[in-house]
C-alpha cells in the first residue's frame, strides 16, 4: 500500500488533485528549514566560491578566472601566509590526533567499565571545559601560564622544575603547541562522549564471549571493542579535521589576537581568512582575496571529507561486515 | 552488595588506579575554573599573593563582581545572548523536527536528495561563506542586528538537528501515527500531538549540541554584529578583557559570570544528553 501511494505521488498527472492536497503539508513541513538553510548557509558558500573568481576593477567586478588562486599560491605576500597557516593547521590536526583523541579514547574506555562507580560524575566533569567559551578558556590559561601571576612558575618551583619555566605562549617556538594543548584541554570532551556512546552500544554478550575465551580487560578492549568502534574513530577523525580548520580561529584570536603572534607562529587558516577579508592594522581587507582564501579552505575540507566518505568509511564498513 | 566482598586485592588495586586516573583528569578539568571563581571574589593583593587559597574574611572582596554587575553593559550583553541563543534554538528544534518528520514520514520525489542536501552542512562549515554572508546581511540591512545572528545560527544548526531527528524518527514505528490518522487527525496535528512527544528524548541532545556553539561563538558576533547594542556575552567579555587587563578582580569575575548560564543549562540537561547520544545520534 505504501509503495502504491508513493508511486501515485511520484507523478501521475490524473491524480493531481489528490496529489496536491496530500502534498501541501509536506511542503509546509519542509519549506521553512529548506529556505532558511539555502539562503543563509548554502547560498553564501556558493556565492563565496563565485566571488573568488572575480576581481574588482574601478568599482565593478570583473571575471578573473583562477587569477586570485594564482595570486594566493605565487605572490610572496599571500603564498607565505597561506603556506604558514596551512602548515600550522597540519600540526594542530596531528597533535589533536596524537594527543587529544587517544586521551579521549582512554578515558572513555575507563568510563565504560560497567562496574565503575561514579561514572556519571566523572562524565559530567570531563565535558565541562567543552561548554566554556573559548574567550574564557583562553584567558584562564593565559593567566595560569602568565609569569606575572606566577601560578605555573610557583608550582614548577615547588616540584623542583622552576628553572624550566618559560612564558610558553609568548615564544615563537612553543606558542602553537601551547595553544594546541589548551584546545585539547577544552575539547577532549567531544571525542570522549562519542567514544563513550559507541562503547556503551557494544552488546554485553560480545564482551562476555571474549571473557569466556580467556581475554582480560585490556585485551578485550584492544581486540574486541576497538575494532567495533572503528567507525566512530573515523567520525572523530573527520570532525577533528573540520574543527581544526574552522573553530581553531576562536581560541587563537582570543589568546593571540588577529595577528596570531608571536610573529605569526600561531597563524591558522581561520585567522588568515579573517585578516585577508577584514584587514588588520597595516593590511587592508580584500573581499575577493578573502573569498579566495575561504574557497581554498572549502576545497581543503572537501578533500578531507571526500577521503573520509569514499575511502575510510567504506573500508571501515567492510571491516565491520 | 555481597559480591563486593569477593573483590581481590588485585582488583582493588586496579580500581584504585582507575579512579586515580579519572580523578587526576577531573582535577585538571576543574582547577582552572576553581582559580577563576575564587579569585574573582578576592582583593587584588590576595589574588597575587595567594592565588590558590579560598577567600577569607580578610581577603574577600566583592569589588570584582560589583564592577561587572555595575557595568551597565553586561545585562545588555546577557539579554542579547539569551535572545539569540533561545530563539535560534527554538527555530532549530521546531524547523528541524518538521523537516525531519517530512523526510522520514512521507514519500515524495527527491526525498533522498533533499535529505542529503539538508545535512551536507554538517561537513561544510557555514563560516566558509562568511564573505558572501556579510554582503547579504548588508544588502538586507541586517548588520548589527540580533536577527542576523539568529538567521545564521539557525541555518548552521539545522543540518545536525535534521540528521539526528531523522535517524531517530526512522526508527520509530509507524503504527502510532497511522492509528492517529485513522482517528481523523490532520497531518499538522499528528506532527504536534504525536511526533513532538515522540522526539522528546533526543531534544535535549540536539538542544545542547546546538546551544553550546551558539552561546560561545566569537566569529559571527565579531563580523555580523560587533556594535555596542548587539554584542553577545562572548564578544562582550572578549572586549571587556581587552579594556580591563589591569583590573584582575573584574576580569576574573566577568569570566565567572560568562560561564554560569552554560553550567546551569548543562547540569539540567546532562542526564538526558548521554541518553540521547546513545539512543540514536551516533548509531548511524
Amino acid at each position: 500500500m505504501k509503495t502504491s501511494r508513493g508511486r501515485a505521488l511520484d507523478g501521475a498527472v490524473p491524480r493531481k488533485r489528490i496529489g496536491t492536497s496530500r502534498r501541501w503539508h509536506i511542503f509546509v513541513f519542509l519549506a521553512p528549514a529548506t529556505v532558511l538553510y539555502t539562503v543563509f548557509a548554502i547560498y553564501p558558500i556558493v556565492e563565496t566560491l563565485r566571488l573568488s573568481l572575480l576581481v574588482e576593477v574601478d568599482g565593478s567586478n570583473v571575471f578573473a578566472g583562477l587569477g586570485n588562486y594564482a595570486r594566493l599560491l605565487t605572490e610572496p605576500f599571500w603564498a607565505e601566509q597561506f603556506a604558514n597557516a596551512f602548515w600550522n593547521n597540519c600540526i594542530l590536526f596531528l597533535l589533536h590526533m596524537l594527543v587529544q583523541n587517544p586521551i579521549a579514547l582512554m578515558l572513555a574506555a575507563i568510563l565504560s567499565i560497567p562496574s565503575l562507580r561514579g561514572a556519571a560524575v566523572y562524565r559530567t566533569v570531563f565535558f565541562l571545559p567543552t561548554l566554556l567559551s573559548v574567550v574564557v578558556v583562553g584567558f584562564i590559561w593565559q593567566l595560569i601560564l602568565s609569569p606575572l601571576w606566577g601560578i605555573t612558575p610557583d608550582a614548577m618551583k615547588a616540584i623542583g622544575l622552576g628553572s624550566w619555566f618559560r612564558p610558553w605562549l609568548g615564544l615563537e617556538s612553543s606558542a602553537l603547541i601551547t595553544i594546541t594543548l589548551i584546545s585539547i584541554w577544552q575539547y577532549v570532551g567531544i571525542p570522549l562522549m562519542l567514544f563513550y556512546a559507541a562503547l556503551l552500544n557494544i552488546p554485553e554478550e560480545t564482551v562476555e564471549a571474549a571473557r569466556i575465551d580467556g581475554l582480560n580487560g585490556f585485551w578485550i578492549f584492544w581486540k574486541v571493542k576497538l575494532p567495533l568502534i572503528l567507525p566512530t574513530l573515523g567520525l572523530v577523525t573527520i570532525l577533528t579535521y573540520i574543527g581544526n580548520f574552522t573553530v581553531s580561529f576562536d581560541l587563537i584570536y582570543s589568546v593571540q589576537g588577529g595577528l596570531a603572534g608571536p610573529n605569526f607562529s600561531t597563524d591558522v587558516m581561520g585567522t588568515f581568512l579573517f585578516r585577508s577579508f577584514f584587514g588588520f592594522q597595516s593590511q587592508s581587507g580584500d573581499t575577493h582575496m578573502g573569498a579566495t582564501v575561504a574557497s581554498a579552505l572549502f576545497f581543503i575540507i572537501l578533500i578531507g571529507v571526500g577521503t573520509y566518505l569514499f575511502g575510510v568509511q567504506r573500508r571501515l564498513l567492510r571491516h565491520e561486515g | 552488595m555481597p559480591w563486593r566482598k569477593r573483590t581481590t586485592t588485585g582488583q582493588a588495586l586496579s580500581a584504585a588506579a582507575i579512579h586515580g586516573v579519572l580523578l587526576a583528569w577531573c582535577a585538571l578539568a576543574l582547577f582552572p575554573l576553581y582559580l577563576v571563581v575564587i579569585n574573582g571574589a578576592k582583593s587584588r593583593r590576595a589574588i597575587f599573593n595567594d592565588p590558590l587559597k579560598l577567600p577569607t574574611s580578610d581577603t574577600f572582596s566583592a569589588k570584582g563582581y560589583a564592577s561587572v554587575v555595575g557595568n551597565s553593559e553586561f545585562p545588555l550583553y546577557f539579554g542579547n545572548s539569551l535572545v539569540v541563543t533561545s530563539v535560534s534554538l527554538l527555530l532549530i528544534l521546531l524547523l528541524g523536527a518538521m523537516a525531519a518528520h517530512a523526510l522520514s514520514e512521507y514519500r515524495f520525489r527527491g526525498n533522498t536528495l533533499l535529505g542529503l542536501y539538508l545535512i551536507v552542512g554538517i561537513m561544510v562549515p557555514i563560516r566558509l561563506g562568511t564573505v558572501a554572508l556579510l554582503e547579504l546581511m548588508v544588502n538586507l540591512n541586517l548588520t548589527n542586528t540580533l536577527t542576523a545572528l539568529i538567521l545564521v545560527y539557525t541555518a548552521q544548526g539545522l543540518p545536525v538537528a535534521i540528521f539526528i531527528f531523522t535517524e531517530f524518527l526512522r526508527a520509530v514505528s509507524r503504527e502510532i501515527k497511522d492509528s492517529a490518522r485513522i482517528d481523523g487527525l490532520s497531518e499538522y496535528r499528528i506532527f504536534f500531538e504525536v511526533v513532538i512527544p515522540l522526539v522528546r528524548p533526543v531534544i535535549a541532545t540536539v538542544a545542547v549540541f546546538s546551544m553550546i556553539p551558539i552561546w560561545n561563538d566569537l566569529w559571527f558576533p565579531l563580523i555580523l554584529a560587533p556594535g555596542q547594542e548587539t554584542r553577545t556575552v562572548t564578544l562582550g567579555v572578549q572586549q571587556f578583557i581587552g579594556q580591563y587587563t589591569v583590573d584582575w578582580g573584574a576580569v576574573l569575575a566577568a569570566l565567572s559570570v560568562a560561564v554560569l548560564p552554560v553550567l546551569v543549562m548543562y547540569i539540567i540537561f546532562s542526564r538526558h544528553l548521554i541518553r540521547g547520544i546513545t539512543a540514536g545520534a551516533v548509531k548511524g
